[in-house]
């Protein structure tokens, strides 16, 4: 792909401060608008209560207001905290999911790097979240936090395993790690000769794409695998001792992470910024592209927090053996059948 | 040497013991997780030191008293009709069933008894009490597993069982209704019609739960063989009420009580006590349920019987109680409740000592969480049941 002809003409930091300005837009939009429609009102009304109202029309502006709340509060240290420890955990878990909304596109142009090894990137540091999460439990110097902490690690370094496996399939199919040419290959495919809404991998790759709900789910600590906060047991986890800013910084840490997840997987099974009927790598789909994704990723976290606030949650051992007697060797057998097939046709 | 510094010396002593202590603990593998007071599990005030080793529990003990509030001493300076303002805060979720059986003991000791009208209103209240505390328990075990919603239905339904309360007795949470030899007022206008369709809230309520919770298959793996009972060591340990009946004893003091529950009508209903033979979260669980669906049905049957008549005996207007001894106890929401009231024949009770369920009920604790995983000190703790107002008292 070529450097986009408006992008050509400015100069290189330029570029880099409008990109830098859209990843910060759609990691902060994003995870606001999930805050705002999931927590706040969805899952009031399945609660049988409103949610906030208060705060401007309908609580529209609650968001600000919570924000607005955290950063004056005050940022306590714990005496015997690590202090360095403690203070960098909130910013490598903020990076991790930082470092992983640039690998998705979000139109033909619109995208942060192009890189041939998109999909490989992105799982790899999406991992470094768990360093964050487990400076944050060890540097608190409180044994919830290290419970967490600990929980937090077994279990993404545990589901890491069938989020890569399930993604592995859609890579086979479309020949390629490159996620714009991910979106291109499902939006130029076609199913027994039916080519009218392309290929979206959700219906070839049905099983990767729930095993990848699946994992995400565990990956984003979320219940029913939200042992490592889990709040009636552990207080908050790792999360217990962080006041202030700092605590703000996780929390946009979840809910961004829960929406740039939802992107990766919009790309990899639902056909990414594509619209059937529109050639997808039409300039006006640098516009509708950004929206298509959002609708999706709305979609996605929907189910994430729908089952989040329905599920009771598993025990550590139960979570564990989930993950490695039943998605992995699943997410294998996927793969074998995937290459069979895509040898075989 | 003077004597202020060899106390200086002795406090040195006494500090560094207690620092080699500490530094044990830190020393051996096991970890001394400090559950409480203050932690979102517990609802109140309930401390669990917890010797850990990994995430298995090696021993773990509860440390109970941070909601002492000295009750039976308390009503050793109140007259008979003030006693019951305090009882109704032991059991704060179900806290007419409180009063019942303190009432009862005073009616026995001076042998006055309330008119059939107060006695059957005085169970309708006593189910309806029990309805509104373990429809919080159905939601709250969700809680305590992980599952958030089910406690804002549990929270939602109990409201209208708690505006009928309301409507009778004019307190919502401490209804300070039951008087020696009656109740305060008989039942308002249209009551019984709105309680009969609250019933039948409560009744989908718990169809509700029963899909929501109870089928959900994480609830069932979190549940299932956790905090197992066996039905010898429970009775040794004195658990009481929907603990013990989930461990496969059919023993209800409704039905079996022997001390005289006089002033309750259950003998003259249609109910059954329900068991279930497995004896872990689960079962307490399902017994619990079970029982919202009898009361239900046991408070149908009570409205459609009421007698007529008065409400309240002939009694003095100053309450003088003769002296003597007497203990009656009821099942109450958490357990059996029973009060033990000696009387010297003046105003206030001479001794009033309060047999309190969840007491009885946390003794088993340190034998039941050896040997568990964190995660499941909080299922087991949940199903076991207590309110720390009826631990402390």
């Amino acid at each position: 792909m070529s450097t986009p002809q408006v992008f050509a003409e400015l100069a290189y930091w330029q570029q880099t401060g409008i990109r830098v300005g859209a990843a910060l837009a759609a990691v902060l939009l994003v995870s606001g608008t999930l805050v705002y429609m999931h927590l706040f009102k969805a899952v009031s009304f399945m609660q049988s209560r409103l949610g906030p109202m208060e705060a401007g029309p309908y609580g529209s502006l609650q968001l600000l207001a919570e924000v607005g709340k955290h950063i004056q509060k005050e940022d306590i240290f714990p005496r015997k905290a690590d202090r360095f420890v403690f203070g960098a955990a909130p910013f490598v878990v903020l990076a991790s999911t930082f470092l992983l909304v640039v690998v998705v596109p979000a139109g033909p142009d619109a995208w942060f790097i192009d890189s041939e090894l998109g999909i490989y990137l992105g799982l790899a540091v999406s991992s470094v979240s768990v360093l964050g999460i487990l400076m944050a439990g060890w540097g608190s110097s409180n044994k919830y936090s290290l419970l967490g902490g600990l929980r937090a690690t077994g279990q993404l370094i545990a589901y890491e395993l069938p989020l890569i496996l399930a993604v592995v399939g859609v890579v086979i199919q479309a020949g390629t790690m490159n996620m714009a040419d991910i979106v291109y290959a499902q939006a130029n495919g076609e199913i027994f000769g039916l080519g009218v809404v392309g290929n979206p991998y959700i219906l070839t790759q049905g099983v990767a794409f729930v095993i990848f709900l699946i994992a995400m789910q565990a990956e984003l600590a979320q219940t029913p695998f939200d042992m490592p906060v889990a709040e009636s047991e552990l207080v908050t986890g790792y999360m217990t001792e962080y006041s202030g800013m700092r605590f703000l910084l996780f929390f946009i840490g979840e809910f961004a992470t829960a929406g740039v997840f939802a992107a990766v997987a919009s790309v990899l099974f639902l056909g990414g910024w594509h619209i059937p009927g529109i050639d997808p790598s039409a300039d006006i789909m640098n516009l509708l592209g950004p929206l298509v994704m959002l609708v999706k990723i709305v979609g996605l976290t929907f189910l994430v927090f729908w089952t989040r606030f329905t599920m009771p949650r598993f025990r550590e051992d139960q979570l564990q053996r989930l993950a490695w007697k039943f998605l992995i060797p699943i997410a294998l057998a996927n793969i074998v059948v995937t290459g069979i097939l895509k040898v075989t046709f | 040497m003077t004597a202020v510094s060899s106390r200086r010396q002795l406090n040195y002593i006494a500090a560094q013991a207690a620092d080699a202590r500490v530094n044990l603990e830190i020393e051996t593998e096991g970890m001394t997780l400090n559950i409480g007071p203050q932690h979102p599990a517990t609802h109140g005030t309930l401390r669990i030191v917890a010797k850990l080793d990994g995430e298995q529990v090696i021993a773990a003990d509860p440390v109970m008293g941070y909601m002492h509030r000295g009750y039976e001493k308390l009503s050793e300076v109140r007259t008979y009709p003030q006693v019951t303002t305090l009882i109704n805060r032991i059991d704060w979720l179900g806290s007419f069933a409180n009063e019942v059986p303190f009432i009862l003991a005073a009616e026995q000791l001076m042998e006055v008894e309330a008119p059939p009208r107060a006695q059957w209103i005085r169970t309708v209240l006593f189910e309806m009490s029990r309805i509104a505390n373990i429809v919080l328990f159905l939601g709250d075990m969700a809680v305590q597993v992980g599952a958030v919603t089910p406690v804002f239905f549990a929270f939602r339904d109990r409201e209208h069982i708690l505006n009928q309360i309301e409507a009778a007795t004019g307190g919502r949470f401490h209804p300070n209704f039951d008087r020696i030899g009656g109740l305060k007022d008989d039942l308002p206008k249209g009551w019984i019609v709105e309680t009969k369709q609250v019933m039948k809230k409560m009744r989908s309520f718990c169809d509700e739960i029963e899909e929501l919770v109870m089928g959900n298959e994480i609830f069932q793996a979190r549940t299932r063989g956790i905090g197992v009972v066996p039905a010898s060591v429970g009775l040794s340990y004195g658990l009481s009420g929907a603990n013990i009946r989930g461990s496969g004893v059919d023993w209800d003091v409704r039905r079996d009580g022997t001390t005289g529950a006089g002033g309750l009508v259950h003998g003259e209903l249609d109910w059954r006590v329900w068991t279930h033979p497995d004896g872990d979260s689960f079962s307490r669980f399902w017994v619990r349920l079970q029982e919202v669906r009898e009361s239900t049905s046991m408070v149908d049957q009570l409205l459609d019987g009421l007698p007529s008549g008065p409400i309240m005996a002939k009694v003095p207007r100053i309450i003088k109680v003769p002296a003597g001894e007497a203990y009656v106890e009821t099942e109450n929401p958490l357990g059996v409740m029973g009060y033990y009231v000696v009387s010297k024949g003046g105003l206030a009770p001479f001794r009033v000592k309060i047999r309190s369920a969840s007491f009885n009920n946390m003794s088993i604790t340190p034998w039941l969480l050896t040997g568990v995983y964190v995660p499941d000190i909080i299922t087991i703790l949940g199903s076991l049941y207590f309110i720390l107002g009826d631990i402390d008292r």
